[in-house]
């Protein structure tokens, strides 16, 4: 009987990039949840922007480069295109969706040679650009509903994006991190601040629980060994660490550690933008350096710096820095002292 | 004009740490023609029109020689060279032999009239023999230049694949192009 | 008894064993077949000269075939019966080449070669016992089969330890279970013989701790009668705790050095299989003429193992365990992670034969699409070897030969772990094997290539020196021309 042949190892696994993408990107879910429940269904409108025109854009390329259509099924467009809906604005104008979002797929990920060959994190490309071309749109933050002067129906939001009427600046107000910075800057102690309407015992209003909900999709991430475990205790520990000496060092000048864990784009950049794999470090030594890093640039880019928010930045930062990491940071090969 | 007194010293200590350096850290004969010697197949065939894979590699450094002159090397050779000199690759000059893979030069014992013009040619000696007595190519040495087929005058040696067997067999790699 | 074992492997997987399959059914001779096939390729290039003729009737344990120069092991014939012919046959090897193999048709006597008398083995001298090893054609029976006689020849270095590999990582293979459960008191004596030869004063038997019945077995056997310094290890089931490597540094924490063999640091591992053949050589002057097969996969009707001659064709095993089923797919010589397929079942089982693996659907799906590179890591948190498999796979894709021995390739062990984590399923250890092959080849050009240079240089120089002595007596024959006038002519005849 004749057979035919096939090169060894010839067992397989179940396990494929598509699967960990879609994964990723279904753990986003209770983040999502707790931004439309705080922050209204804006959030919904900027993913069907970006999750859109990143698949349209992919689509694009992949044609020009007279390749398969295949790569839109792997779930990785739509996952940055995710990522970024998630970190702007939730009622930033729809040209600032489509932008980052064709931004990302076109400049951060298609022109390397599309998946797995882009040293940035796309989306995080994507809001740098964003934020650094169009400073009002990315800064002008909705309030958490409960805190909103007037009320926003689904009509008005759409009116908003769509439409971009000039009563805009009527729904925005400064986000908590902004806002302590602003407020820490001008003198005011971190006591005094935090009587206000926005902050809450953790953190602030809204803010707290959409880290919260980051926090527990990236906590099932880990369970299902989907991301490893350095990276994000990296960042966060050095994050808490070093918030922690300059609170315990000046108590009234510097916000909490829970504060910062639990505002901006924290919980989101220590489970979901700082593990995507294409772009950090890969060696297991590497990443705890990777993710250290990484909290330790958010930190002084929120304290000592320009910007509120700092994840971005900070990822952007770091990835230039991982294939450095990575080469000095091989493990020893067996038979070999060091 | 104390900047320039400072310039001045600066440049100064600049200049004699670069000439004490210059001095100290030379480089006897020129390392390049090594590198590029290295490279080469050493068949010393002289198709590349230089007499040895030496000369060859003293033009190629001197900038009268093109990379891509050698068919031994193939184009492998030609890519490595264009790796070392920090150029563009180029496709090899000469058309590839006819047979793949390595070749050896073959003695027809029968037709062979033992004149010994062969063993002159041979630039590593891989023809035993001597005047009036039978010629043969050691194998193992023979590196397939093809400088013994000229001289014979009774036409009597051929260039024949090098047999290979399962010891010589490699795993290809896999066909898998990235989608 | 057991301990803990020295360390645990960094790396590894736990895949599934599928072990029950052929362990169900008990060890069995397997049926004489109609022909034997002994393929005459040997370690190193080297084919072996046959030393008998279309024609001849030969017996079991005969010589059939031996290497020309090299002292390396014969081949024997497996049983009586004659030989019909030396022929080129398609061989057992991954290549698909073909090659001369001697063709002998079985009598079903099983005749025997007479045996000489021989003294207890304490008696003989080492390098005696080394060559009667040699001669019996003892081969490493866990896959390699490297020589036994050269193995346990250590020379200048100083080995302490015997470790006998019991630990059969790989799925589906049970012939080392199997020999463990039906002849532990053979692979004892062997360990013994094979202390005697080393002069070393333990031995660790590595087990996996999936094969209980196998490790009452030894465990029993070790108890009946007096075996100093042999000691069972169990070890966690993890693949590839087997490969000779890994095992040595679980056992005693050593690593062999890259590039190395295990006696630089004091250790010979041997096969349970071989240790066992050892024994039958050395005792019963019986050459290595049949081995433990384990006929297996979802692609047959009965999985077992057998006692199989040498040279059997593989049809003729997978017949004798109830033919195909209706989902075989494919063959595959070895386990499923580091065996090669075949295409033809009417190849031989040669010593290197662990297991015949006749695949289903659902033993091996298709591979699915390669995606490119996510740099995720799981490969390198997986290698055994503690290699980095995706930086070996983008050297590999550039061809780039000196990052590819800086990040170690050749302390690959092809285990296969890497490919089965990686989420974007790429063929890692194919490409790994085809950058070695290209590797070996530059190496092997490069050293040609030096040899050249140094005939041509040394040749050059000849030349000169003749040119130089030429015009030296040229000279010297002028000068003296010079000195006397009329004569010359008398001179020169003088």
């Amino acid at each position: 009987m004749r057979f035919a042949t096939s090169a060894p190892p010839h067992l397989g696994s179940g396990y494929s990039t598509p699967l960990l993408m879609r994964s990723v990107t279904l753990a986003l879910i209770p983040g999502l949840a707790a931004s439309l429940l705080w922050f209204g269904p804006g959030v919904l409108l900027q993913l069907l922007l970006c999750i859109v025109t990143a698949l349209g854009m992919e689509a694009l390329v992949l044609l020009l480069r007279r390749r398969s259509l295949r790569p839109l099924l792997d779930w990785s467009a739509i996952l940055t295109a995710s990522l970024l809906a998630l970190s702007i604005p939730p009622l930033a104008p729809w040209w600032i969706a489509v932008t980052g979002a064709a931004f990302a797929i076109l400049f951060g990920k298609q022109l390397y040679g599309g998946l797995g060959f882009n040293p940035f994190n796309p989306a995080m490309l994507a809001y740098a650009v964003l934020l650094v071309s169009f400073p009002r749109q990315m800064t002008h933050w909705a309030p958490p509903l409960a805190l909103a002067l007037q009320d926003a129906g689904w009509l008005d939001i759409w009116q908003q994006i769509i439409h971009h009427s000039d009563a805009m600046d009527a729904y925005t107000m400064a986000t908590p991190l902004d806002s302590m910075k602003t407020q820490l800057g001008q003198g005011r102690t971190l006591h005094v601040i935090q009587e206000d309407a926005i902050y809450s015992p953790l953190a602030g209003k809204g803010w707290q629980s959409v880290n919260l909900g980051f926090m527990l999709g990236g906590l099932w991430l880990w369970r299902h060994k989907l991301i490893g475990w350095q990276i994000p205790s990296a960042f966060l520990g050095s994050l808490t660490l070093l918030s922690m000496g300059f609170f315990v060092f000046a108590p009234g000048e510097y916000p909490t550690p829970l504060f910062h864990l639990l505002s901006g784009g924290t919980m989101l950049g220590a489970f979901f933008i700082a593990t995507d794999p294409v772009s950090a470090s890969t060696t297991p030594l590497g990443r705890l350096i990777y993710g250290a890093l990484i909290g330790c640039l958010v930190f002084i880019i929120r304290t000592f710096g320009g910007y509120p928010d700092a994840v971005a930045f900070s990822v952007l930062l770091m990835n230039l820095v991982a294939p450095t990491l990575d080469y000095y940071t091989q493990p020893r090969v067996y038979g070999k002292p060091r | 004009m104390l900047g320039v007194i400072a310039l001045v010293l600066i440049f100064a200590l600049l200049g004699s740490v670069l000439g004490f350096s210059a001095r100290r850290f030379r480089v006897e004969g020129n390392p390049l023609v090594e590198k590029i010697d290295a490279v080469l197949p050493q068949t010393q065939c002289g198709q590349c029109s230089f007499p040895g894979c030496r000369p060859y590699a003293e033009a190629i450094a001197r900038g009268d020689a093109d990379i891509n002159q050698c068919p031994p090397g193939g184009q492998d050779g030609v890519d490595a060279l264009a790796e070392l000199l920090g150029v563009e690759s180029k496709p090899l000059a000469a058309e590839p032999r006819a047979e793949a893979g390595p070749v050896v030069a073959l003695i027809d014992e029968n037709t062979c009239i033992g004149c010994t013009l062969c063993i002159q040619a041979c630039p590593v000696d891989a023809i035993l023999g001597s005047a009036k007595h039978m010629h043969t190519v050691i194998a193992s040495e023979c590196t397939g230049c093809e400088l013994c087929l000229p001289p014979c005058p009774v036409d009597c040696i051929s260039i024949v694949p090098v047999k290979t067997g399962i010891a010589d067999w490699k795993w290809p790699a896999p066909d898998d192009k990235v989608a | 008894m057991a301990t803990q074992p020295f360390m645990p492997l960094p790396g590894g997987l736990h895949l599934p064993t599928f072990k029950t399959l052929s362990a169900s059914r008990p060890l069995a001779e397997a049926p004489l077949p109609a022909e034997l096939v002994f393929p005459l390729q040997l370690r190193g290039g080297i084919n072996a000269v046959p030393t008998v003729s279309a024609g001849q009737r030969v017996l079991k344990g005969e010589v059939i075939a031996r290497a020309a120069f090299e002292n390396l092991p014969p081949l024997h014939a497996s049983s009586s019966g004659i030989v019909r012919c030396i022929e080129n046959r398609l061989l057992p090897h991954p290549s698909a080449m073909e090659d001369l193999c001697i063709i002998i048709d079985t009598d079903g006597l099983d005749e025997a070669l007479p045996l000489q008398p021989r003294r207890h083995f304490s008696l003989e001298s080492r390098e005696t016992l080394r060559a009667w090893l040699i001669e019996a054609g003892v081969l490493g029976l866990g896959g390699a089969a490297f020589p036994t006689g050269f193995k346990v020849d250590p020379g200048k270095r100083r080995v302490d330890t015997l470790i006998l590999n019991a630990a059969e990582c790989e799925p589906y293979i049970t012939c080392d279970d199997s020999l463990l459960q039906h002849f532990p008191h053979e692979v004892l004596q062997g360990a013994i013989i094979l202390m005697h030869i080393l002069s070393v004063e333990q031995c660790i038997i590595g087990i996996e701790d999936d094969m209980p019945e196998a490790c009452r077995s030894l465990e029993n056997a070790l108890r009946a009668r007096a075996y100093s310094g042999i000691r069972l290890q169990r070890v966690p089931a993890l693949y590839p705790s087997g490969g000779e490597k890994q095992l040595i540094q679980i056992l005693t924490g050593r690593e062999v050095p890259a590039g190395g063999i295990p006696a630089d640091i004091g250790i010979v591992c041997q096969n349970v299989g071989t240790a066992g053949a050892v024994y039958r050589a050395i005792e019963y002057q019986e050459p290595l003429v049949s081995r433990i097969v384990t006929v297996t996969g979802h692609g047959i009707h009965e999985p077992r193992n057998w006692i199989t001659r040498i040279g059997t064709p593989i049809a003729h095993l997978t017949a004798a365990s109830g033919g195909y089923t209706n989902a075989a797919e494919r063959l595959i010589i070895g386990g499923p992670m580091m065996g090669f397929a075949v295409s033809d079942d009417q190849l031989p089982v040669t010593k290197a034969s662990n297991c015949i693996l006749v695949a289903g659907h659902e033993d091996l799906p298709e591979p699915p699409e390669v995606m490119p590179c996510i740099r995720c890591g799981a490969c390198a948190e997986v290698c055994p070897a503690g290699l980095l498999p995706q930086q070996l796979y983008w050297y590999g894709r550039a061809d780039n030969q000196e990052r590819l021995e800086q990040h170690e390739l050749f302390s690959c062990i092809e285990c296969g772990c890497c490919n089965m984590v990686c989420p974007s399923h790429i063929p890692l250890v194919q490409h790994f094997r085809a950058s070695k092959g290209k590797l070996t080849l530059k190496r092997r050009e490069r050293e040609k290539a030096d040899h050249a240079r140094v005939r041509f240089e040394s040749r050059q120089s000849r030349k000169e020196e003749e040119k130089r002595s030429k015009a030296e007596a040229t000279r010297r024959k002028r000068e003296a021309l010079n000195l006397n006038t009329p004569e010359v002519t008398h001179t020169e005849a003088n």
